[in-house]
């Protein structure tokens, strides 16, 4: 008996202007549970942007998205609606995204970062909280760090913090907008780590990513973007070898010294 | 009149002086929140209106302001004026005026805050009343702090301009000795009283700011 998978992330026919520049046209995207999906290009090629609608943080001018089956945006006379704000509050909960500049909240300190929003927003209660906290902690390699303050660790640190804060709320997707793009290479080998660590244990993610390498050995899929296109999708080697001329130019530019 | 008296009389109307700037701080702080939540008001109608008002605030003379305040009844209602009505209109006046500045302090110290920091508390599915309260408000308060001690200490100095509604503040004793007297010594000690005062004021912010700068 085969059962049709709810894709944990659908995006359809996206297209997202700011003013007159069209920064995302007919994009779609779907990621099935478990899968890490890379995306790529040069900047400007809307990659980000894509995320930020995905996570709610920008409105979508064309195109429905939904989490696990359920609805965040649908289309209706060539528009797109969104749903509630109490159903998006619940879609919410599905994933998370970690910023290129960490945006930790810098008056509280790295256990109370990781805590918050469990308790407050997800009215966990608190022992439980601290628990899984600290074991998310343990396992970013930071159990040592718990009392510091976010100003007080190096910006890898920071980075692995703001990636446990996101996984603290146990979303079932969670997002990387260019991780690593803020940190010099030996912290970006750490955060590098981390994220290949999750993705070996099965985590649905989606990242943005300027790190050919990386995108290579940990992705399922790749996409390449370019001008709010995605230009070339598939498994990495497809990607990697493509014959396009677009992704040979970009390729070709970052192994230039 | 010794200086036992003359220090006794300055020290009665330091109560009042006392008084006024504490009531303001009680009601200004406050009404600062609200007025700079219109200022930054999507609301044209509501930000237009804020902004004026802020303007007329700043524009004019306080003490023309407590005169506006203490005779508008009069003048609008035909009410009389009577002596009940010039301490609570002291403190309206003041009220409304360091509201005003409050709030640019406040909205200075909210439009600091990088936008990152809501995007943060957004995907982490704070509602906007839990953002404010809890990841945004602690921040504004540290980065408001030098400004808001600034204000304080103004309000300090300002209580002497309750004198125009005959309101009998320490400044107003002063006066009175000095002019019974033909001393300036009243003048000294009245200084004197504002300069602690304002010590003391500068003592407890520094605390403030100290407990914060642990970040």
């Amino acid at each position: 008996m085969e059962m049709q998978e709810v894709p944990y992330l659908e995006m359809n026919h996206v297209r997202k202007s700011f003013g007159s520049l069209e920064v995302l046209r007919d994009i779609s995207l779907t990621v099935q549970q478990g899968e890490v999906v890379s995306i790529i290009g040069p900047s400007g090629s809307g990659k980000s942007t894509l995320l930020r609608c995905a996570t709610l943080l920008e409105t979508m001018d064309e195109g429905t998205l939904s989490y696990l089956g359920k609805s965040a945006a649908i289309m209706e006379n060539g528009c797109t609606v969104y749903a509630k704000p109490a159903e998006l509050d619940e879609i919410k909960r599905s994933f998370g995204l970690v910023f290129q500049s960490f945006h930790l909240f810098p008056h509280y300190s790295v256990l109370k970062n990781l805590i918050d929003a469990p308790i407050h927003v997800q009215k966990r209660p608190k022992e439980e909280a601290v628990a899984e906290a600290m074991a998310l902690l343990e396992q970013m390699g930071l159990a040592d760090k718990a009392d510091a303050y976010p100003h007080q660790l190096s910006g890898g640190q920071q980075q692995r913090v703001a990636i446990a804060r996101a996984l603290a709320l146990k979303p079932e997707v969670l997002f990387f907008d260019e991780p690593t793009s803020a940190l010099d290479p030996e912290l970006t080998g750490e955060v590098l780590k981390v994220i290949k660590e999750l993705a070996e244990a099965h985590m649905t993610m989606i990242i943005v990513t300027h790190e050919m390498e990386f995108a290579r050995k940990v992705s399922d899929r790749i996409l390449f973007m370019d001008k709010g296109y995605v230009v070339v999708e598939g498994t990495p080697e497809t990607v990697f070898r493509s014959q396009n001329g677009r992704i040979q130019e970009f390729l070709g530019k970052l192994q230039q010294p | 009149m010794t200086f036992h008296v003359i220090l006794t009389e300055l020290l009665n109307g330091m109560l009042l002086t006392v008084g006024i700037f504490a009531l303001t701080l009680l009601f200004s702080m406050p009404l600062g929140f609200l007025v700079s939540f219109g200022r930054m008001s999507k609301q044209p109608v509501i930000r237009l209106i804020t902004q004026f008002y802020i303007s007329v605030m700043r524009g004019t003379p306080l003490m023309l302001q407590l005169m506006v305040v203490y005779f508008l009844p009069w003048y609008l209602f035909k009410i009389p004026l009577s002596s009940f009505w010039r301490f609570p209109a002291i403190i309206l006046g003041f009220t409304i005026n360091y509201a005003a500045y409050f709030a640019e302090i406040y909205r200075s110290g909210i439009e600091a805050i990088p936008k990152g920091q809501y995007e943060a508390a957004k995907l982490l599915g704070y509602s906007r009343s839990q953002t404010f309260l809890r990841i945004i408000l602690p921040q504004v308060c540290k980065i408001i702090l030098p400004a808001a001690t600034n204000e304080i200490i103004t309000l300090v100095k300002d209580t002497s301009l309750a004198y125009t509604l005959s309101c009998i503040e320490m400044f107003s004793v002063a006066k009175q000795i000095a002019a019974a007297e033909t001393s300036m010594v009243p003048f000294a000690v009245a200084a004197l009283f504002y300069y602690i005062f304002n010590l003391l004021v500068s003592f407890v912010m520094n605390r403030i700011e100290k407990q914060m700068s642990y970040y």
